[in-house]
């Protein structure tokens, strides 16, 4: 199930990605109406080749920016060029392949036959169609109509639309939604499978591991701003020392007079120092010499849900 | 460069495989066997005059045999033809909304004012074919009608034939572009044909009545899409209301060629609201 498309995996480095941008906005606004604003003076750079990830919680304007960035809605103000064009652009078009929110198919219609008028509108041959179907393993009810497809199905026959260009940039919006847990991880293969050459893939997803698995760069927006963008690895940061020590007192004591008070907290009956591991051995020395019974010192990794709940907490206060 | 023949390939395959479209046209043929050659039979079958009071029985027999083929056929267009060229425009255009497929449509490469022309290219062709069928089935019926008593099958000439089919085609489209227009504008099916009827059946009736004694709607319902093509009708043979045995909808309001001026008006205003309208939408 969802082989052939993509290519074989390779790995992933930065290395590998080209520094030419895929995806430029520049300033992008929206308000809906007076009074809301749904995407504020948004700036995105997605290079070609890299699978990029798109946070925020919702309503933070993640699918109002993909909207803009497909011509489906125009901006209230500011630039964007996609694949080189403006958006909408149909030779931009004819190379992107794209799920918005739900896929929305013809009820009426069998899943082949939506992609028989897919495929005349962008002018391709049947023959892609077969292809697509496979790639997301929905030959066997192709004929069916798509009233009678689960959410699932519809997700993996969105899937299948985007596909059918073979298009050198993919923006999924929320992929995995509906997809049961095979599912999500068939679906999960297939993206990095198609992010794997040179094919670029925006991924706007909740799935705050999903994207630290698949993506080389990550944005993050809350309430239509741009709060940090870079690697993965930029964005969680350096991890924390957990140290275990008696009495725990004394030995915060300790640890405030080495690292200051702003990087020292008890956790859980234990110190979290925000240190560098190549800390680890001489604030062991420092406890230890000041009678401090040691039993643990070990390094603590940030994931991406700990880095994106600090952003929009950190957002969400100042707006408060 | 808009490329509408793509849009177009992908909507009559849409429309084509579209059950609600079979059943309309189905609807269509039927309304106008029934009402154009059944009923008129049966009446003169059985002796009990026409629609109209003072109807001859000779005449409810002309009338439907294949001589007035034109004039007959084309009666039922300004009213019935029309409710139902508004429902087929309204659901092409209305439920790309409803589904959501637009946002799906115009992601995939064409622009939005090839959709548009792509759409409103298939509309016609349903027009046209729908226009063809009831030409044919009204033909065999009144081929059937005048062998059964032994009348010779005088058809109209070729040239009365073909402006009867092109006015039954621009009626059909004037009326389906409204539906379109209102689909696009009301970005949905239930509002358009909603609307689209009360326009059709209510307003437009309402309208020349009041006509007869409010000085302003009798120049005004001279600009009304109902009365230039029930105008439009008459001019070719259709019998006006107020005649005996005449079809609600036919009116000698103004001339056919005024009404014919009028439709193909209507024809492009109303394609270049939704051309504008689609052209700026935010696409949810």
């Amino acid at each position: 199930m969802m082989e052939g498309i993509g290519g074989p995996a390779t790995e992933r480095g930065q290395s590998a990605k080209s520094a030419a941008s895929v995806i430029e906005t520049r300033d992008l606004t929206k308000d809906f109406g007076a009074g809301t604003r749904a995407v504020d003076g948004l700036n995105l750079t997605v290079r070609t080749g890299e699978v990029y990830g798109f946070l925020g919680p919702n309503g933070a304007g993640k699918t109002t920016t993909l909207r803009m960035l497909l011509g489906l809605i125009h901006p209230t103000s500011g630039t964007a060029r996609v694949l080189g064009r403006p958006p909408g652009d149909p030779d931009g078009l004819s190379r992107l392949g794209a799920i918005v929110e739900e896929p929305a198919f013809y009820p009426y219609l069998s899943g082949r036959d939506n992609l028989r008028v897919l495929a005349r509108y962008a002018r391709l041959p049947d023959d892609r169609i077969d292809a697509a179907l496979e790639a997301v393993d929905l030959v066997d009810r192709a004929r069916d109509r798509v009233r009678a497809y689960s959410q699932g199905m519809r997700q993996r026959l969105g899937v299948a639309a985007a596909l059918l260009k073979d298009p050198d940039l993919l923006i999924l919006d929320e992929p995995t939604n509906g997809l049961d847990p095979a599912g999500v991880g068939e679906m999960r293969a297939l993206i990095r499978r198609l992010g794997a050459n040179e094919r670029t893939v925006v991924l706007s997803s909740h799935m705050l591991s999903e994207v630290q698995q698949l993506c080389d760069r990550v944005a993050v927006v809350s309430h239509g701003v741009l709060l940090a963008e870079g690697t993965v690895d930029e964005l969680t940061g350096r991890g924390a020392l957990i140290v275990r020590a008696t009495p725990l007192d004394a030995a915060r004591e300790r640890a405030v007079r080495v690292l200051g008070p702003d990087r020292v907290n008890v956790t859980d009956g234990a110190l979290r120092l925000d240190a560098a591991p190549d800390q680890a051995a001489r604030i062991n020395r420092e406890l230890v010499l000041s009678g401090i019974a040691v039993s643990e010192v070990r390094e603590t990794e940030r994931t991406l849900e700990d880095a994106f709940l600090e952003l929009t907490k950190k957002d969400g206060d100042q707006r408060a | 460069m808009i490329n509408v023949r793509d849009s177009y390939l992908a909507e009559i395959l849409k429309l084509g495989k579209r059950p609600a479209m079979w059943i309309l046209g189905g609807v269509f043929l039927l309304l106008a066997q029934v009402f154009g050659y059944l009923l008129p039979y049966v009446a003169y079958r059985t002796g009990s005059g026409g629609f109209a009071a003072g109807e001859s029985r000779a005449r409810l027999l002309a009338d439907i045999l294949p001589a007035r083929l034109v004039g007959n056929t084309l009666g039922g267009f300004p009213m019935f033809a029309g409710a139902i060229a508004i429902v087929i425009g309204a659901i092409a255009a209305g439920s790309e909304y409803g589904f959501g497929t637009l946002k799906t449509i115009l992601t995939v490469r064409p622009q939005r004012l090839s959709v548009l022309g792509g759409k409103l290219m298939a509309i016609a062709t349903i027009g046209l074919i729908l226009v063809l069928a009831v030409f044919v089935s009204a033909a065999g019926s009144s081929a059937a009608i005048a062998t059964a008593e032994g009348r010779a099958l005088d058809w109209p000439v070729i040239g009365d034939l073909a402006r009867g089919l092109g006015a039954g085609w621009l009626i059909i489209g004037a009326w389906s572009l409204f539906g379109a227009a209102l689909g696009v504008l009301f970005r949905g099916t239930s509002l358009a044909i909603g609307l689209g009827l009360v326009w059709a059946l209510v307003v437009e009736n309402l309208v020349r009545g009041f006509a007869v004694v409010v000085g302003f709607l009798d120049a005004l319902q001279k600009w009304l899409p109902g009365v230039n093509a029930g105008s439009l009708v008459a001019s070719l043979g259709a019998t006006p209301q107020t005649e005996p045995g005449g079809t609600p909808g036919v009116t000698t309001a103004v001339g056919g060629t005024h009404g014919l001026i009028v439709l193909v008006g209507y024809v492009l205003a109303l394609g270049l609201i939704a051309a504008a309208t689609l052209r700026r939408q935010d696409v949810g």
